[in-house]
């Protein structure tokens, strides 16, 4: 009995709580006759190209700005990247690249405007990330319609402005999915997509235990041990938001050419809550992060979503109700991740 | 005294995991009885008064063994309110009252005397009216119990530390079925009269019949106050007599478990150059809320253990706060012949001058992280040392910060399960502990410490004192002291600051009279003086 509660309370109620899920809807596939080798191969896809995304909770955390529901922010920033990459027709590997090398500099400025205006509301970054995610994704919107791009497959048939989804097949659809992609027992396995989030996950992990990343979680964890150690904690609140700029503006990219398109618009103004969720259910707290959080949540999360979406198809094969169950299970499993986010810490 | 126990513990046995953290513990508590129960950092004390109080911590990790009593009767209590029921009461190290309250309010907080009217009559208890004189004359009745001279009108928050203390006594006496009194460090935040009118007031509670547990590190206290004395280490009773058959030496023996070397070792008197002055204060004024210091002057000589001490509140602290960067100064602080500006942070830390903070918690430390961060981080920060280099790339050297860490602990015998666990779990001592690794393993040439033995035991206080004096003398780092404890000031600086009313009043020799240092800390000017090199 104590070996059961050991193992849980090593585990953490949420994970278990989201593996019994996951079981539950592996036991349907089967009970369905699903394709198992296409769901396993969805899941890994979802959770490759949302990873980034969701490393980006590392050094906002790490700083002491917390969860960073900014991450609209840098999403902006990265599709600005990806658009000029369109722009001149750069394609395949090539492409993301220079969406990456492009993207940087606008989410450095970014970023350190973000913290700035972070260090300024000390104790609310929740509320006003989150607010800055919405404003910023507002203000593009009218932005999209004016921005000088010419290339005419961005553009609207007629009339001004950029399309809602732009489609990469020209560019760099999949890119990195299908590098040195291989097949067993039918699972697609997207070589490249793992080996780039095994890099980003790496040059974080490494940036965490340089003499940088540990200034870094001094500021965030005690600003008064921090400038007691000739550490400003100001400074270093604003290098956490810069770097979860950055890594935004990457993720985006890395989303986008394995869904196949850039979504303009409102699309991004949500986009930070399945990345937070997925830290939290992965044993994130607003005060401490680990690399292995940021996996161990992406997957279960991820997986979930791309499971539950064809077994809610053979549950209910009429009309889009599929894509309403797969709506209630994103958000139920982020208002559940939330709910467990409380007084700053996470149960 | 034969009369039946007020409250035994019969083999009580508490674990916390398979760290065994009370050990067949027995003993008794007779009415009219002042017990001292004393015992270092870690030794059992506060969870033998958790489990007497039936805190959440102790049934949350898997409940106790043995069976307390209370007047012969097995009792389980499992909440604080439960104990309140059975007549025992405690007074806190932290202050319980709210602050926006009346005396009177807090002492008759949830037990108000009241009077039934019309509408209560319809509506329930809830509605009656407080009968506002009885509150008051209930509440004068327990403060006059303490020796207390205070208005019941007046707000707690307008109150001095000390006085808030007696209302919190008052508070605990005034309730009528109390038996037993826990009294949890009670004289920490006094100043020495103070503490004297405070043992006065525990002597003549316990004439009333209450038994009294007092707990505290102060030994003279315990031979001050109570009959008998109850000696924890490590878990395990040492020692259950009566206070008369021990001495003092006896008693710290017990504690620590071992022979202490007779007293501290005395200052010898050394040479050092009044001309070779290594750290200067030159009108320095410190806006530190609650500390604030004004227009003070100071030369400190090199190789010298400089101390400074004064009355909680006065502004000694802010002396170290303001060389660290953490409140702004004006006036001009010099080091080494140059100036020193010290408000930008990490500037001090440049020149190799090293802080220990009076706040551990708040910080000295990262509670969250681990020991061997903790001891490693400021050499790792300010003089790079613990990472290895890839080009421009720096790794922390989690090996080599381990090898280095364990030394430190060995040497400052900081007990911990292992040096990877967060710092946040030690007791209170053995963080000081960390604190002080922490400045020392990054060899300082100057070292500000404040408060560097508050609420630690008297083992782990001779050990830091001697490691100060240790580092002074071999490697002649120059030391400020700043202190709330004038006799570990007097064990080991060569001179004395005192400060008072923010004020500096003089610069005292540590051999100079009782008399002097008491004149001093009262802000007497008749007895300022031209002392040493200071003004």
């Amino acid at each position: 009995m104590s070996g059961i509660k050991d193992f849980v309370n090593r585990l953490g109620m949420p994970r278990l709580i989201m593996s019994i899920f996951l079981l539950l809807l592996l036991i349907m596939v089967a009970i369905y006759q699903l394709p198992f080798s296409m769901i396993v191969s969805q899941s890994i896809t979802r959770s490759g190209i949302n990873m980034v995304l969701a490393l980006a909770m590392v050094p906002a955390i790490k700083s002491g700005i917390g969860m960073n529901f900014g991450l609209p922010l840098g999403i902006i920033c990265g599709l600005i990247g990806g658009l000029i990459s369109l722009e001149y027709n750069i394609t395949g590997l090539l492409g993301i690249l220079a969406a990456w090398l492009i993207s940087v500099p606008l989410a450095i400025v970014a970023g350190w405007a973000y913290g700035l205006l972070l260090n300024k509301v000390k104790g609310s970054e929740l509320m006003v990330g989150t607010y800055v995610g919405f404003s910023v994704v507002s203000l593009m919107c009218i932005a999209w319609l004016k921005l000088p791009f010419n290339n005419p497959s961005l553009g609207w048939a007629m009339g001004d402005g950029l399309r809602v989804t732009i489609t990469l097949d020209e560019w760099y659809d999949k890119a990195l999915n299908e590098l040195w992609a291989f097949e067993v027992f039918g699972v697609t396995i997207p070589t490249g997509l793992i080996l780039t989030c095994a890099l980003f996950c790496l040059l974080v992990w490494i940036y965490i235990r340089s003499r940088a990343g540990m200034s870094l979680m001094a500021g965030g964890s005690n600003p008064n041990f921090a400038r007691y150690n000739g550490i400003n904690p100001n400074r270093t609140r604003v290098v956490g938001a810069i770097l979860s700029t950055i890594i935004a503006a990457l993720g985006i990219i890395v989303y986008a050419q394995g869904f196949g398109f850039y979504q303009l618009y409102s699309a991004p103004m949500t986009m930070a809550f399945p990345a937070v969720a997925a830290v939290l259910i992965g044993g994130a707290s607003a005060t401490k992060i680990k690399i292995s959080n940021v996996v161990i949540g992406t997957t279960l999360f991820q997986s979930i979503l791309a499971i539950a979406s064809p077994v809610a198809a053979a549950i209910f094969p009429e009309g889009n109700l599929a894509e309403v169950f797969r709506v209630i299970v994103s958000n139920g499993i982020i208002l559940y991740a939330l709910s467990k986010f409380e007084g700053g810490r996470f149960k | 005294m034969n009369s039946k126990p007020v409250l035994s513990f019969k083999n009580i046995e508490k674990s916390f995991g398979d760290n065994l953290v009370l050990t067949g513990l027995n003993f008794d508590v007779h009415p009219g009885e002042i017990v001292s129960l004393v015992g270092e950092n870690g030794s059992g004390k506060s969870t033998l008064m958790n489990i007497l109080f039936g805190m959440d911590v102790i049934r949350e990790t898997g409940g106790f063994k043995g069976t307390v009593q209370i007047e012969g009767n097995e009792v389980h209590i499992s909440s604080p309110l439960e104990a309140i029921e059975h007549g025992i009461g405690m007074v806190h190290q932290e202050f319980m009252l709210i602050p926006g309250f009346t005396v009177q309010q807090n002492i008759k907080l949830n037990r108000e005397p009241l009077r039934k009217n019309l509408f209560s009559r319809l509506m329930g208890k809830s509605f009656d009216t407080i009968d506002i004189d009885a509150m008051r004359r209930d509440a004068l009745r327990a403060l006059k119990r303490v020796h207390t001279n205070v208005t019941p009108e007046d707000h707690v928050a307008l109150l001095p530390v000390g006085i808030k203390q007696f209302v919190e006594i008052s508070r605990e006496v005034d309730k009528e079925n109390l038996k037993l009194l826990v009294l949890d460090e009670p004289t920490a935040v006094l100043t020495e009269t103070e503490a004297e009118q405070l043992l006065e007031a525990v002597r003549s509670i316990s004439d009333e019949g209450i038994a009294i547990i007092f707990i505290t590190h102060r030994l003279d206290e315990v031979f001050a106050v109570s009959d008998r004395v109850v000696i924890l280490r490590d878990g395990l009773l040492v020692a259950d007599e009566p206070t008369n058959k021990l001495t003092k030496t006896q008693i710290a023996e017990m504690m620590v478990g071992r022979p202490l070397a007779e007293s501290f070792a005395s200052v010898t008197k050394r040479n050092l150059l009044d001309e070779d002055i290594i750290f200067e204060f030159r009108d320095v004024s410190v806006d530190m809320p609650g500390e604030e210091l004004s227009h003070v002057n100071l030369k400190v000589r090199r190789g010298e253990i400089f101390g400074i001490g004064g009355l909680a509140g006065h502004g000694k602290l802010a002396v170290g706060n303001a060389v660290a960067g953490m409140y702004p100064y004006t006036g001009e602080v010099y080091f080494d012949g140059s100036i020193l500006n010290a408000s930008k942070i990490g500037e001090a830390l440049k020149h190799d001058i090293a802080f220990v903070s009076e706040d551990r918690k708040g910080v000295g430390l990262l509670l969250e992280e681990s020991v061997i961060i903790n001891i490693t981080f400021t050499d790792m920060i300010q003089k790079n040392h613990y990472l290895k280099k890839f080009g421009l790339i720096t790794q922390y050297d989690h090996e080599k910060a381990r090898q280095d860490a364990e030394r430190m602990i060995k040497e400052l015998e900081i007990r911990c399960h292992s040096p990877e666990d967060p710092v946040g779990r030690l007791s209170g001592g053995n963080q000081q502990k960390v604190c002080m690794a922490r400045v020392l393993i990054a060899n300082p040439k100057m070292l500000f410490v404040s408060e560097p033995t508050r609420g630690i035991d008297i083992g782990a206080k001779k050990l830091i004192l001697n490691r100060l004096q240790k580092i002074n003398h071999e490697s002649g780092v120059t030391i400020v002291m700043i202190s709330s404890e004038l006799g570990e000031l007097r064990s080991i600086c060569d001179r004395i600051a005192v400060i008072s009313g923010g004020e500096m009043q003089g610069i005292l020799q540590p051999d100079a009279a009782n008399a002097d240092y008491a004149l001093m800390m009262s802000g007497d000017p008749s007895v300022r003086q031209e002392g040493g090199v200071a003004r």
